[in-house]
């Protein structure tokens, strides 16, 4: 571990070491003071679920159900943590590895399969559920996000103090901080004091290509350059993670501008399920960060305190089971929806080009002999 | 009874077409259950381990560790429900049949019959019939969807059509019918329905087997537009362009023109010496002095000699037409063939001007550039076989020229000057030409012209 740069730990917020211990902090510690043993153990648990599930899609994919698959095994402190911060008042702009948080935001997890098996492009109701569709476009929402909390402003739902003030939390990794969308996102939230939290977890990798190749300081530090408040906070505790949240959303929602987190994580499965991790970095590596587990930390420290049963982790690795069965089940099921059906939300009106274009459609696919045997 | 399964390649990257199989984790017989490592496989990106799709037994491996599979190809078969009742009969073999007794299974027989049904081989052959369950026996084969019959009218041509015109520009049709391709059949990948050149490439490659390769690693760019025959084992290429109109040459010339070669070996060694004080002369330094230029400047100089080499052939008016003008053709081996672009007039030209045609006719023919202008009305030909290494060879004519002179490589050589055995630049020299109209002592003449030149430039001021 450097003592420097974007991969040290300069700065980080931690409120759980990762051998389990409880820490203060003289600024955040308060925002983790509502966390009662019955919440840790509800995140504890969701983040078990959540990466059940994501084994469970990973397998699916080496079984040829899903055309990909995006893990984000080791990245569930930063989700859970965030997403149990959230209210329903805040809206989620996510980018594609933000299972856990759409978990907290009550997604049915195997609906973001229809994505990967390449059914849909958004599974669910982003207003039903304040979480947008995933975004694969790296930091392009950060504009979306952007213009969403702008307009949250200007529909007088930020600074009232009452509960339907709300902020916008963005999603995306480190490799996108060196995109220019990101950018200008920061530029205009900034100027705009639009309440939006970017909640950068940095996993350490774009694709490929670590964090060191591309930024010279801890990614936190960026937020300085744009003037938006920022801290650094150890992704893979957790509390922490829910603690810097609760006050970056805080910030947003009282209409004092945006916040910038670094969630400083490891992702430890593959990019995506095309990747081979093993190319580009050490087995010493990953067992460095093995030790550093986020959900292990977690069951370490609420075992200590003797508020984690064997019979709660047992049941909760019978729901995860019971996930796991229901997510094959469900995606096995699914049938392929009509072709035509990818002309029906280009445009919101009807359009007469689109029109003719899915007219065309139909008459091709009509000339096939197996006509609607292929479902 | 045994319910069956089948396990197809999964495409474990993006858009992968194949892997290889490392190792299976599994035999046939074992009991497995979902997501337990089946079988590991490599593909063009990664190691990846496959987990089991289903709970049963491992009835059948369908391939074998090293083999290359392609995505969608069945590899494992699995008894899903290894437990089930067996089949009880088989039609015509029913025993009690002749007895009049009819053979009921006790409950043990039934248990016996069920346990042993996971390794036995009777389920495998039953899973070659059509029950397979959840995935189709058919994913993985045809890939094309069939259309369905008289749904369409035929746009032209056989071969599958279909009822909307085949988008495709003119040199992408010209290419498909070059390679046999009926451009109605080819799926393509262009905006709005466009045939690429790439699809029309595509289908020819798809049409014809894959060519065993001569060596490994070979590049074979001669095998380009090709298709393969005999099993893969040769490669028919039409002839076309350049190759063609050689062969069509070669043959007119050698077989109406009957061809006499003669040799001649020189000291070359005076024709260094100059080219080397040329190269550094101010006059020429905007061209390039070789040793060809003064072998042209030679031939040229020989020709103003004996002007009735300088002649053709006239079979249909029964005339020999004796040229009064040099075509000097030179033999360039370009990116589309050997072709024989020549110099016009270069009887006319001094040696500084013939260094400027010669570089120019150079320097287009490697580009590829060649004005068609520049390829006929040849007179009278060099091949430069030389920088290849070669000595000499027997050059057969242009067509329509009755000499051709071969120039081969200079080399260092033992060699009696002024009576004793010195190092000298030596080449040899070789003149084809056309006995109907050349006799031998003319050939002769000619030739030993052009070395004596070689051997002493001088030579030429005196016949300049």
């Amino acid at each position: 571990m450097s003592t420097h740069g974007p991969l040290s730990e300069e700065g980080l917020v931690r409120l759980l070491s990762h051998t389990g211990e409880r820490l203060d902090h003289p600024d955040f510690g308060r925002y983790a003071s509502e966390l009662d043993a019955a919440r840790l153990r509800r995140m504890w648990h969701d983040m078990t679920v959540v990466r059940a599930f994501d084994q469970e899609a990973t397998s699916l994919q080496r079984q040829g159900e899903l055309g990909l698959w995006v893990q984000a095994v080791g990245q569930e402190a930063a989700q859970i943590g965030s997403g149990h911060a959230l209210r329903s008042s805040d809206f989620v702009f996510p980018s594609y590895r933000e299972h856990g948080v759409a978990h907290t935001r009550g997604v049915d997890l195997p609906e973001i399969l229809r994505i990967f098996r390449g059914l849909q492009h958004g599974a669910w109701d982003p207003a039903a559920h304040g979480f947008h569709l995933y975004t694969l476009v790296i930091g392009a929402h950060a504009l979306h996000a952007t213009g969403y909390a702008m307009a949250m402003a200007r529909d007088g739902l930020v600074g009232t103090g009452q509960e339907t003030d709300g902020a916008v939390v963005c999603y995306f990794g480190d490799g996108a901080t060196s995109q220019g969308d990101v950018n200008e996102a920061l530029t205009f939230a900034a100027v705009n004091d639009a309440p939006i939290v970017f909640f950068v977890q940095n996993n350490q990798f774009a694709i490929s290509e670590s964090t060191t190749r591309q930024s010279r300081v801890p990614l936190a530090q960026r937020g300085a350059g744009f003037g938006v408040p920022s801290v650094r906070v150890d992704g893979n505790d957790v509390i922490a993670s829910y603690a810097v949240t609760q006050w970056a959303l805080q910030h947003a929602r009282s209409g004092a501008g945006p916040v910038l987190i670094e969630a400083f994580t490891y992702r430890m499965g593959a990019h995506t399920t095309s990747d081979d991790p093993t190319r580009y970095r050490s087995h010493a590596d990953e067992a460095y960060w093995a030790e550093r587990d986020p959900i292990a930390r977690l069951e370490t420290y609420l075992r200590g305190i003797g508020e984690l049963s064997d019979e709660a982790v047992e049941a909760a690795r019978a729901e995860a089971k019971e996930l796991g069965r229901r997510t094959r089940e469900t995606v096995k099921a699914w049938g392929r929806p009509e072709t035509a059906t990818m002309f029906d939300h280009v445009y919101a009106e009807p359009h007469a080009t689109v029109a003719a274009e899915r007219a065309w459609f139909s008459r091709y696919e009509r000339s096939f002999a197996d006509q609607g045997a292929h479902a | 009874m045994p319910t069956f399964e089948t396990f197809h390649m999964p495409d474990a990257g993006e858009g992968l077409t194949e892997a290889d199989v490392v190792t299976w984790r599994v035999a046939v017989g074992d009991t497995v259950e979902v997501n337990q490592p089946l079988v590991e496989i490599e593909t063009a990106k990664s190691l990846v381990e496959l987990p089991c799709p289903v709970d049963g037994v491992v009835t059948e491996l369908l391939v074998a560790e090293g083999d290359t599979v392609d995505v969608g190809a069945p590899i494992a078969r699995f008894d899903v429900d290894p437990g089930g009742e067996p089949e009880v009969s088989v039609p015509g073999e029913v025993s009690g049949a002749d007895s009049g007794v009819l053979s009921v299974p006790t409950p043990e027989a039934e248990a016996e019959a069920a346990a042993p049904a996971a390794s036995s081989p009777a389920p495998v052959e039953e899973a070659s019939g059509a029950v397979l369950v959840g995935y189709g026996v058919s994913a993985g084969s045809a890939r094309r969807r069939p259309r369905k019959e008289g749904a369409l009218e035929p746009v032209g041509g056989a071969g599958e059509v279909s009822d909307y015109p085949v988008l495709a520009k003119p040199p992408v049709r010209r290419l498909a019918r070059e390679l046999g391709v009926e451009i109605t059949t080819v799926t393509p990948s262009g905006p709005g329905g466009l045939v690429t050149r790439e699809d029309v490439e595509q289908a020819a490659k798809a049409k014809s087997a894959r060519s065993l390769a001569t060596y490994a690693g070979d590049e074979q760019p001669w095998l380009e537009s090709g298709y393969t025959a005999d099993g893969g084992r040769s490669t028919r290429v039409p002839v076309k362009s350049v190759r063609k109109r050689t062969a069509e040459a070669m043959v007119k010339s050698a077989f109406t023109a009957p061809h006499v070669t003669v040799f001649h070996t020189a000291d070359v060694t005076a024709t260094m010496d100059l080219v080397k004080r040329l190269k550094v002369d101010r006059d020429f330094s905007d061209v390039r002095v070789t040793p060809l230029l003064i072998v042209a400047k030679a031939l040229l100089l020989a020709v103003r000699r004996h002007p009735e080499i300088n002649a053709s052939w006239d079979d249909e008016a029964r005339e020999i037409v004796y040229k009064h003008y040099v075509n000097l053709g030179i033999a360039a081996s370009t990116p589309r063939g050997l072709l024989v672009p020549n110099i016009k007039d270069a009887h006319r030209l001094p040696l500084h001007e013939l260094a400027l045609e010669l570089g120019e006719l150079t320097a287009l023919a490697r580009e590829n550039r060649t004005p068609p202008a520049a390829l006929s009305g040849g007179t009278i030909s060099i091949t430069n076989v030389g920088p290849l290494g070669i000595d000499t060879g027997t050059p057969i004519l242009n067509p329509g020229e009755s000499a051709i002179l071969a120039f081969g490589a200079i080399r260092e050589q033992p060699w009696v000057h002024e009576g004793e055995i010195k190092i000298r630049w030596v080449t040899q020299l070789a003149l084809s030409f056309d006995h109907r109209l050349v006799d031998g002592e003319l050939g002769a003449r000619v030739l030993a012209d052009v070395g004596r030149v070689m051997s002493d430039p001088a030579q030429g001021l005196v016949w300049g």
